[in-house]
């Protein structure tokens, strides 16, 4: 199971870039359809809303192939 | 067992702190739920700024500001107790929602309204951002070991009785105005709105008094009593790898999958009754209050059992059911509301009207539109209407399409019960997903920063993700427009993916000791 969790973390860490080139892609696409205030200001908030969400994905990733979810915490102690 | 004073005590906490969240979600959903009133009071079309405003109302108070209200009363919470900061929220909160209900309209005095709206609306926002971390963290930290999933899921029925409440509340206000609905309707769209906004003030006041008289959470006081209070929440929560990598998991592995079958099944399921299916207004709403009616007393079912079989595989078989069946339950929905197979008594047909409408972008060819009352055989009644364009053009007339929709569709008997027994699964699923989820967070982070920690993954989880699921899901059905339930790929995707990481990477552990 570890070395699954393991493996698995390289797929969430390639699964951040790709949201985010779609994310901005679909929003460029989005904004040139209808460059008008309103569209630009909701796709804004998306991108800048889901990009830090999309890195929190890498580095779950990274940390899932580091092995840190080998184990999870049974104390606070632990944290 | 507790003992007798003990069991009192907490039904205490569980009544101050669902009271108190109960009005907070109430608050939320009326501004949503009155959103086109609200908008023709203060957000005009035809200016320009004000729209700009409406926007910024809808999308940041929704979900900026919510997951900022966690990380600012998350940090209160930690510093100084959980009774003052989420006595502060529901403060705050109400006392918002209040003033939107006074503020004059555009009409009256310009500009200042969307601005002062907006303004209230993101303090709305960061109260409830605040609130939900704080009401579970207290009611938790007061329950013993062996029912806190039991005891925390009150704190869980209080989004959807929210829900619940403010429906409720908007239809009777909109049909008691005046003896004559069409009049009442025109009142309540006037200034009858306001009610709903006004009538929180009084539940807000009864649940601060009910909360005042709380004490602070006993793992709190004692922490506090030690000295051994967290100095910057904050920075503990986030920037030290060994919590961090808890919240990650509690975002990607349980809240991200929750928060989208959660606004699946309880909005997006409501707008596609009311935009696609085209069912009447207050069918579409009594549908949904029947299925939360009949599916609420099961959070508790949830959270109860979570205490005895672990957290972890009720959410997530909740959430892959939620993934696999999604396109089965919203075709019903398609194929239930559909006039085929129905006899139509042609005695009771009724000419309603007809308009012509300039086609976009034309100034000469147009679409004319007439209305019929169809009433069947099974008791349901439809408006037919047939679209017709008018082509200037006399060569084009010969490609003339004709259309046939149905709109505000009343269903009979039967279509409608089958309506609210899928809308109940659908509500089945949000309790299996959220019910037992206030204690697995609280048990996944220490006392210390347990208000900040939990907070932050279920406001981007709940707010960001299942906040998000109605705008996405129409933007696909806008791109992909021959499919009608694409606007369900969203939900799928994101249902898929959290499952399979709450599968692989959480533990079925019950926490016996949230002491530390």
């Amino acid at each position: 199971m570890n070395q699954l969790k393991k493996w698995l973390g390289i797929v969430w860490m390639l699964l951040g870039p790709v949201a985010i080139y779609y994310l901005i892609k679909t929003a460029a696409g989005e904004i040139a359809k209808s460059p008008v205030a309103n569209t630009i200001i909701q796709w804004a908030v998306f991108v800048i809303i889901f990009i830090p969400i999309a890195i929190g994905l890498i580095i779950f990733g990274y940390y899932a192939f580091k092995g840190e979810y080998d184990h999870l915490p049974e104390r606070s102690g632990e944290i | 067992m507790t003992q007798p004073s003990e069991s009192k005590k907490i039904w205490q906490v569980i009544a101050a702190s669902s009271v108190g969240t109960l009005i907070e979600w109430y608050d939320f959903y009326i501004f949503g739920s009155l959103a086109t009133v609200i908008a023709e009071q203060f957000f005009p079309k035809t200016n320009p700024t004000a729209a700009l405003l409406s926007t910024l109302a809808t999308f940041a108070a929704g979900f900026i500001v919510r997951p900022f209200g966690a990380l600012v009363f998350g940090r209160l919470g930690d510093l100084i107790g959980r009774k003052y900061t989420f006595l502060l929220t529901l403060i705050l909160m109400g006392g918002s929602t209040f003033a939107i209900g006074l503020i004059p309209g555009y009409a009256t005095i310009g500009f200042a309204a969307p601005l002062l709206v907006l303004l209230l609306r993101l303090l709305q926002g960061l109260a409830l951002g605040g609130e939900y971390g704080g009401a579970a963290t207290y009611v938790a930290e007061h329950a013993p070991p062996h029912r806190r999933g039991y005891y925390t899921s009150w704190i869980q029925t209080t989004a959807t009785l929210g829900l619940f409440l403010s429906l409720g509340v908007i239809l009777i206000t909109r049909h008691y105005l005046a003896a004559d609905l069409t009049t009442s309707i025109q009142r309540f769209n006037d200034w009858g709105w306001r009610i709903p906004f006004w009538a929180s003030i009084l539940l807000v006041v009864v649940s601060i008094y009910i909360r005042m008289r709380m004490n602070e959470s006993p793992l709190f006081a004692k922490l506090k009593s030690e000295g051994k209070v967290s100095v910057n929440p904050l920075k503990e929560s986030f920037g030290h790898k060994a919590n961090l990598k808890m919240v990650l998991l509690a975002l990607f592995g349980a809240t991200m999958g929750q928060g989208v079958v959660w606004y699946t099944g309880q909005f997006y399921a409501q707008s596609f009754l009311e935009t696609v299916c085209r069912i009447d207004f207050d069918q579409s709403r009594t549908i949904i209050i029947w299925a939360i009616l009949f599916a609420t007393p099961f959070f508790v079912v949830f959270g109860g059992w979570s205490d005895k079989i672990g957290r972890k595989w009720i959410m997530l078989i909740g959430m892959l059911l939620a993934v696999c069946t999604y396109q089965y339950i919203f075709k019903q929905f398609l194929n239930i509301t559909q006039p085929t197979g129905k006899t139509e008594l042609a005695e009771h047909r009724k000419f309603l009207g007809e308009k012509t409408v300039l086609l976009p972008k034309s100034k000469t060819d147009s679409i004319q539109l007439r209305t019929w009352e169809v009433h069947y055989t099974d008791g349901a009644v439809f408006h037919e209407i047939k679209q017709d364009t008018l082509w200037t053009d006399p060569t084009r007339a010969a490609v003339t399409k004709t259309a046939t929709v149905y709109d505000e569709k009343k269903l009979d008997t039967w279509a409608y019960r089958k309506i609210v027994g899928w809308m109940f699964v659908l509500i089945l699923y949000v309790t299996m997903v959220y019910g037992p989820i206030a204690a697995f967070l609280v048990e996944l982070f220490p006392t210390r920063i347990r208000y900040t920690s939990m907070s932050l993954p279920y406001h981007i989880g709940n707010g960001v993700f299942g906040g998000l699921t109605p705008f996405i899901a129409t933007l696909l059905t806008t791109i992909y427009v021959t499919d009608k339930l694409s606007g369900l790929w969203y939900t799928i995707i994101i249902g898929a993916v959290c499952f399979f990481i709450g599968a692989v990477y959480i533990s079925n552990r019950i926490d016996a000791d949230v002491n530390d």
